[in-house]
């Protein structure tokens, strides 16, 4: 059975207006609205416009060379995608890392984590969250921010810095760096490269906690409308550890049902496939993934990333980030866990229990080891998987004979998303567009609803606010009615139509 | 004992021995003229052209044209470091150089060239070949993609370890290209052993030995440590 407002019954007699590309999201995607005369939504879809193709121009290349290359798939997360592929690989070479390995990978991870959810946070949905969905685009950006909040601003900022300081003394590099490889990793932390990190780290915590009473002061400020806003019920998913508690660097997967009830728990995700098939659909380039027990992906999609894990784990291994995770659960008898602007509240979370991790990390000696490399018996296949900062990662590879790569298959978190994403765009649309005249600050509300999810489109390269935006509407005959254009510097204009 | 003789190489003096050529006196001398197919174990091939430098006014391959006294070498001149990195952008641009993602990255001759003369793009259109991977050996892989034909392999093998493997094949552009000393034209069916002198030989990335990646962290790669200009007249 079709979504409702995914498929219009006569597109061919409707307005269509396009959000393209949609901004302040990493990667390149659009939307397309369909609207009937009285400009009430038929038809919304989130398009995700790019191609990347490298499951395939992997084929063939040595396996060593996996993890370094596949990274390239992302400048905001290659971190994920770095050890993700690194995680399927030790399965390939048969390693069980040493402590020292585990330990650097996972505080490489949580670098990543913290940097990640900074940026979103700060530099890119801040500027919503503080001004209003709807507010002046002429403020509504990064610059805005540091003019009305240069302190919350600076903060921002500073988080994200030290997150890439810790994947740059973990990895080599702050971007793309190539200290995971398989089976271990090529270095540990210098005694000079803990000390530098320890010497911020208790400012890192703190300022993360802040970051959590920003998004709960928001949510109590705003109750009825950050509940109820994109607001829909999904199955979800997740990594947690055997003990229940929260991990993002291992553990197995858990799913529940959009009822609460379990669907599985502690599953081992190196046979993923029994329970996760990929569907595709004509008009998107990303798949659409669901749950094999539903039979299909109209019954059987489920949404992941920070709102899932939060809800999902039994608890948060570190103590403040647990605190948080109690009083989100309990807040207004729950109702933020199920809602889509509770996607930022929980991400802070996350961010606070990183920079706790990474605390915990940097007093723990085994971070400075000298054993980086474990090597065991050959595998044919490997499966990797780890919590990104937006969701589920599953990377997949088969290695012949020869070390080369014969088959890979990703699942990046955003593609779990996608059908999520794309409901909640569809409610959104249906809560503040239809019927209505547009304006660019109505279509913001649907970039809003997206940016909860942190999106990598193309898990490629981010693209920071103020991207050229034109919106037209157009009748049934193709005539332009109304046309409304941003440029490159955040001006608006409704150029008169010919 | 007769008297030393020199030549000038960018104004400076230059003592050769009879029969050196302008390469090995520069090197002897600690001057850097770029290059990529000449290494002081072998023979010079001049191939590359990258050390092509002007003697009295005429261009000339530095590996091959022998020291004389008194002649006048232009070497780090503007004009010759521009044609230089005209001639690493064209050997970019024919093979498939992707440093992101290439184990050789840090450790690579073409790279830390294009460094240190200052390659900013590659500026031609790449050709993009499809050219195999031989992943054949067990202890070896060889990844043709980034093969820029210096024929070291081919003297390594010959001149070193004395079994032949490696030969220059094929003809023009696209059809010059090394070919593998077998029947069936693959690594794993010769006598290549991965302590072959022409196993680590190779200044771009193509032999490379298995398993072992990304091994090394940044920061201790042969050319982190020191530029072109400085490891190789140091070797």
């Amino acid at each position: 059975m079709p979504f409702e407002l995914e498929t219009a019954r006569n597109p061919e007699k409707l307005k269509r207006v396009a959000i393209e590309p949609v901004s302040r999201v990493e990667g390149h995607g659009k939307v397309t609205i369909l609207l009937d005369d009285d400009n009430h939504v038929e038809q919304v879809r989130l398009h995700i416009v790019e191609f990347r193709g490298f499951e395939k121009f992997i084929e063939g290349r040595p396996y060593w060379e996996v993890p370094v290359m596949v990274q390239r798939l992302c400048g905001i997360c290659p971190v994920s995608h770095h050890l993700a592929a690194s995680k399927a690989l030790d399965q390939i070479v048969g390693a069980t890392l040493t402590p020292t390995a585990e330990k650097i990978r996972r505080l490489m991870h949580y670098g990543q984590i913290l940097q990640s959810h900074a940026l979103h946070f700060f530099h890119l949905s801040s500027p919503d969250l503080l001004f209003g969905f709807g507010s002046d685009v002429a403020t509504r950006n990064i610059v805005g921010v540091i003019a009305a909040a240069p302190e919350v601003a600076k903060k921002g900022v500073l988080l994200r810095k030290y997150g890439q300081e810790v994947i740059r003394m973990t990895s080599g590099k702050r971007v793309h760096g190539t200290g995971s490889v398989p089976g271990g990793v090529n270095k540990s932390l210098s005694a000079e490269e803990r000390a530098a990190l320890q010497k911020e780290i208790y400012t890192m915590v703190s300022w993360s906690r802040e970051a959590v009473q920003i998004i709960k002061g928001l949510f109590e400020k705003n109750l009825a409308e950050y509940n109820s806003f994109g607001r829909f019920t999904a199955h979800s998913m997740g990594l947690v550890r055997a003990d229940g508690a929260m991990d993002l660097y291992h553990g197995g997967l858990r799913a529940r049902r959009s009822d609460g009830s379990t669907l599985f728990d502690h599953f081992d995700y190196s046979r993923y496939w029994d329970v996760i098939t990929e569907d595709v659909k004509s008009w998107s380039y990303m798949k659409f993934p669901f749950f094999n027990a539903m039979k299909n992906s109209d019954d059987g999609w489920y949404r992941v990333g920070p709102l899932t894990r939060v809800t999902q784990c039994d608890f948060i291994p570190t103590p403040l980030a647990d605190k948080e995770r109690q009083e989100f659960m309990a807040f207004d008898k729950g109702s933020a866990t199920g809602a889509t602007l509770g996607y930022h509240w929980a991400r802070m979370i996350e961010m606070l229990h990183a920079a706790e991790a990474i605390k915990d990390l940097l007093h723990d000696d085994d971070i400075v080891g000298k054993e980086l490399m474990a090597t065991g018996q050959r595998q044919e296949r490997g499966v990797g998987v780890i919590e990104a900062p937006r969701g589920t990662l599953i990377h997949h590879y088969r290695v012949d004979e020869n070390d080369q790569v014969t088959r890979a298959n990703l699942i990046v978190s955003t593609t779990h998303n996608n059908q999520a994403m794309n409901e909640a765009i569809r409610v959104v649309a249906k809560q503040y567009l239809d019927g209505k005249e547009l304006t660019e600050g109505l279509l913001n509300h649907i970039e809003v609803a997206i940016r909860c999810f942190d999106p990598c489109l193309s898990c490629a390269t981010h693209a920071l606010g103020q991207m050229p935006l034109e919106v037209e509407l157009v009748d049934a005959d193709g005539t332009a009615l109304d046309r409304m254009t941003r440029n490159m510097h955040g001006v608006c204009d409704r150029p008169t139509l010919d | 004992m007769s008297e030393q003789q020199t030549f000038l190489l960018d104004n400076e003096e230059i003592p050769f021995n009879p029969g050196e050529t302008i390469m090995q006196a520069a090197k002897a001398a600690g001057k850097y003229i770029p290059h990529l197919c000449w290494h002081p174990e072998f023979k010079p091939h001049g191939s590359c052209k990258l050390c092509t430098v002007k003697v009295n006014g005429r261009f000339g391959s530095s590996c091959t044209m022998q020291a004389t006294a008194g002649i006048t070498v232009e070497n780090r001149t503007t004009e010759l470091d521009d044609k230089r990195r005209t001639l690493l952008q064209m050997l970019f641009i024919e093979g498939n150089h992707f440093c992101p993602s290439c184990e050789k990255s840090g450790n690579c001759l073409l790279q830390a060239t294009a460094y240190d003369l200052g390659m900013m793009s590659p500026h031609f259109d790449h050709f993009y070949p499809d050219r195999p991977v031989d992943a054949s050996h067990p202890d070896v892989l060889l990844d043709f993609n980034r093969c820029i034909l210096c024929s070291l392999c081919v003297q390594a093998s010959e001149l070193a370890d004395k079994k032949f493997v490696f030969n220059m094949g094929g003809r023009g552009m696209r059809g010059r290209k090394i070919i593998i000393n077998s029947e069936s034209g693959k690594l794993g069916d010769t006598n290549f052993s991965v302590d072959d002198r022409a196993a680590s030989i190779c200044p771009v990335g193509v032999i490379l030995k298995k398993r072992v990646g990304f091994a090394v962290p940044y920061g201790e790669r042969k050319y982190d440590k020191a530029p072109a200009s400085v490891v190789e007249v140091a070797k």
